[in-house]
C-alpha cells in the first residue's frame, strides 16, 4: 500500500466539518467515481468520501515489494471494439464523456469452461462459442440459439424487482443439464450474490457481457480505468476525500439530515449516493432500520496470486479466463464443511490478451478463485489463519495445475516463482467494509436504488447492475434518475 | 434567436456529448433517434447542457419536444428569446 502521509486524525477532514453538498457519494469505487463524473458534468457539487486508502473499491489494486497487483477485474466485461454502438460500453463512455481509447483496452485471446465431461471454449465472437456448442452438444444447439435470442429481446435493465429463476427459466431450452450447468458457472461465478440460483434479468445481463460481448484489460490493469475516472472527476472539479470514512448517517423524519464522519465532523447534503451496499449502508444509518438477516451477502471468495519467470503461453498455457468445475454437477454455494469449495472457481491468466504492439506483462500470473466459508476465515486466529492461508494456496494451485497441464506431473510448478500472495473473505473486508467479504454483496437488489429515506439512495454492487461496467452503469443511472432531473 | 440558431445549438450539443455520431446531414423534420444513435441517458444530457450552457430549463414531461431539430426550434426558440 503507498502510506498517505501522516495526518493527526482528529484533524484529518475538519476543514469539511459544517460543509454542504449538493450530493455526497459513500465510496471512491466504479460506481462512486462514475456518480461524481455524472454530477460533475451536471455542474453539481459534490464529495466522494472513501475510508480506504486507494480508490475502486472492490476492483482496486496495491503494491508490495514493487510489485503491482489488482483486486477484482479478472477482465473487463461488456467489451466490444471501438465504433460499435447501443452497448452498455459505449453508453458509458458517452455518458462520462471519457474517450474509447483512454480504458487502453485489450481483448481476450480465448476462454474456456471446463468440466470433467465437456469443454466449451469462447471468445469475443459469440459465433465461436455457437460453433463449440453445436460440436459438442449437437441436440442442444437449437435450444442455446432460442436462449440466446430470448436474452437478446430481454429488456434486463428495467428497474424492477421481482426475481426469476435462471434454472427454471433456461431448464426448457435444454435436454441435457450439463450445458446448463456449463453456461451457469462462468455467469454466477462473475457476479452471483445467490447460491445455486440467479436472477434471469442477472444473467441475461452476464451473458450478454460474457458472450455477446466479450473480455478486455489494459496492459496496466485496473490502474488505468481507475485513473481515467478520477482524472475526469477531478477535471469537472469534483472532490475526493480519502481515508474518510463516514460513521453515521442521522436521520430526522425520513430524510438523513446530516452525515458524521470518522473523525467527528459533520456535513450536510441535499442527497446521498451510497455504494457501501445495502445492509452496509443501512447499518450507518442512526436510527437503525431493521433489517432481514437474509439479505446479507453471504458468498465469500478467495484468490491466489502467483508470479512466475515464464509467459504462460510459453507453457502451452494459451486461455485468458477458464471456468471450471470438477464436477458435472455444478454446486454455486458457500463451502459447507471446509474453508474452501476447491471443487469449482476460475483461472485467470492477464498475460493472455492482445496487448498492442505485442507488448507482453513483465511477468506471469497465475490469478485462482474458488468459494470460501466467510465466518470461519473470520473466526480463524492469526497464527493458523496463516497457516490456513497456505494450506488453500496450496490445494488451488493443484487444481489448477491439474486443468492447466492434465498430462504432466503435479509437482511440475512453473519454473521460478517470484511472488505469491492471496486474499480471503477477510481481506476483502478489512479492505472494503463489505460484510463477511462478500464482493457481489445482498442477494436481493434495490434496482430503483430507493431506501426508507428519501434523499438516501443505493448504487453499485447492490443496486443490481454485474460486472464493473455494471458498477459504472449503475453509478450513472441512479445519479441520472435520482439527481439530475429536477 | 432564430429557429436556425436554435437547431445549431443543437448540433452543437449533440457534437460534445456524442462525438461518435455523424451530424452533418440530420433531417430537422426527422425523429433524432431514428438518424443517430441517442437515447434517453443523451437527451437527458442535452437538456442538462441547455441548462448549463444557456440557462434554458426542460422539464422531464417536456423531453418528447426535443424529438426532431423541427420540434426542439419550436419548443426552445421562445425560450431561448423569453
Amino acid at each position: 500500500m503507498t502510506q498517505p502521509t501522516p495526518v493527526e486524525k482528529s484533524k484529518q477532514n475538519s476543514n469539511l466539518d459544517g460543509q454542504h453538498f449538493e450530493v455526497v457519494i459513500i465510496g471512491a469505487g466504479m460506481a462512486g467515481l462514475a456518480s461524481g463524473i455524472r454530477l460533475g458534468l451536471a455542474g453539481k457539487k459534490s464529495i466522494i468520501l472513501e475510508r480506504h486508502n486507494a480508490s475502486g473499491g472492490l476492483n482496486s489494486f496495491y503494491s508490495i515489494n514493487g510489485i503491482k497487483y489488482d483486486v477484482g477485474l479478472h477482465a473487463l466485461t461488456n467489451y466490444v471494439p471501438k465504433g460499435t454502438k447501443g452497448t452498455p460500453l459505449t453508453k458509458l463512455l458517452r455518458q462520462l464523456r471519457i474517450p474509447y481509447d483512454a480504458f487502453d483496452l485489450a481483448p481476450q485471446k480465448r476462454s474456456k469452461i471446463h468440466f470433467p465431461s465437456a469443454e466449451l471454449f469462447f471468445s469475443n465472437d459469440f459465433s465461436f462459442l455457437e460453433s463449440q456448442v453445436a460440436d459438442q452438444f449437437p441436440n442442444e444447439i437449437d435450444g442455446f440459439r432460442k436462449l440466446s435470442h430470448t436474452i437478446r429481446d430481454l429488456d434486463a435493465f428495467n428497474l424492477s424487482n421481482e426475481f426469476t429463476s435462471t434454472r427454471q427459466s433456461i431448464q426448457r431450452f435444454f435436454q441435457n443439464p450439463l450445458l446448463e450447468s456449463m453456461l451457469l458457472c462462468p455467469t454466477m461465478y462473475y457476479g452471483s450474490a445467490t447460491e445455486h440460483d440467479m436472477d434471469f434479468g442477472q444473467f441475461a445481463i452476464m451473458f450478454r457481457s460474457l458472450f455477446f460481448e466479450g473480455f478486455a484489460r489494459p496492459l496496466n490493469g485496473v490502474r488505468t480505468i481507475i485513473k481515467a475516472l478520477q482524472d475526469q472527476y477531478r477535471s469537472l472539479g469534483g472532490i475526493r476525500k480519502m481515508r474518510c470514512g463516514v460513521q453515521k448517517i442521522c436521520t430526522k423524519n425520513s430524510s438523513v439530515s446530516h452525515l458524521t464522519l470518522d473523525d467527528g465532523s459533520s456535513i450536510t447534503a441535499d442527497k446521498i449516493i451510497s455504494t457501501a451496499g445495502i445492509s452496509e449502508t443501512f447499518k450507518l444509518c442512526k436510527p437503525t432500520p431493521a433489517q432481514s438477516e437474509k439479505n446479507i451477502g453471504n458468498l465469500g471468495f478467495t484468490e491466489t496470486i502467483t508470479l512466475f519467470e515464464d509467459q504462460p503461453k510459453d507453457l502451452g498455457w494459451e486461455d485468458t479466463i477458464i471456468f471450471f468445475s470438477e464436477q458435472d454437477d455444478f454446486k454455486y454455494q458457500s463451502p459447507t464443511s471446509e474453508l474452501v469449495d476447491p471443487a469449482s472457481g476460475v483461472i485467470c491468466m492477464p498475460n493472455n490478451y492482445e496487448y498492442p504492439n505485442c507488448e507482453t506483462l513483465e511477468h506471469g500470473i497465475l490469478r485462482i478463485t474458488a468459494l470460501a466459508h466467510p465466518k470461519d476465515w473470520f473466526n480463524l486466529e492469526e497464527t493458523n489463519y496463516q497457516k490456513q492461508k497456505n494450506y488453500w494456496y496450496s490445494k488451488l494451485q493443484e487444481v489448477a495445475l491439474n486443468i492447466l497441464e492434465p498430462k504432466q506431473s503435479l509437482q511440475k510448478i512453473p519454473s521460478e516463482i517470484i511472488a505469491t500472495d492471496m486474499f480471503t473473505p477477510r481481506t476483502v473486508h478489512k479492505y472494503t467494509g463489505h460484510i463477511n467479504g462478500a464482493i457481489y454483496g445482498a442477494p436481493q437488489k434495490i434496482k430503483d436504488g430507493r431506501t426508507h429515506l428519501d434523499n438516501l439512495f443505493i448504487a453499485g454492487t447492490d443496486q443490481g447492475f454485474l460486472g464493473i461496467i455494471g458498477a459504472m452503469l449503475s453509478g450513472i443511472s441512479m445519479t441520472n434518475l435520482h439527481c439530475l432531473k429536477d | 434567436m432564430t429557429p436556425e440558431q436554435v437547431k445549431q445549438i443543437v448540433i452543437d450539443i449533440i457534437n460534445e456529448i456524442a462525438p461518435d455520431e455523424d451530424t452533418s446531414n440530420l433531417k430537422a423534420e426527422v425523429n433524432l433517434r431514428d438518424q443517430m444513435d441517442l437515447d434517453s441517458m443523451d437527451f437527458l444530457d442535452i437538456v442538462m447542457e441547455l441548462r448549463k450552457q444557456h440557462g434554458i430549463e426542460v422539464p422531464e414531461e417536456d423531453y418528447p419536444q426535443l424529438a426532431s431539430l423541427d420540434s426542439c426550434a419550436d419548443y426552445l426558440t421562445p425560450k431561448f428569446n423569453a
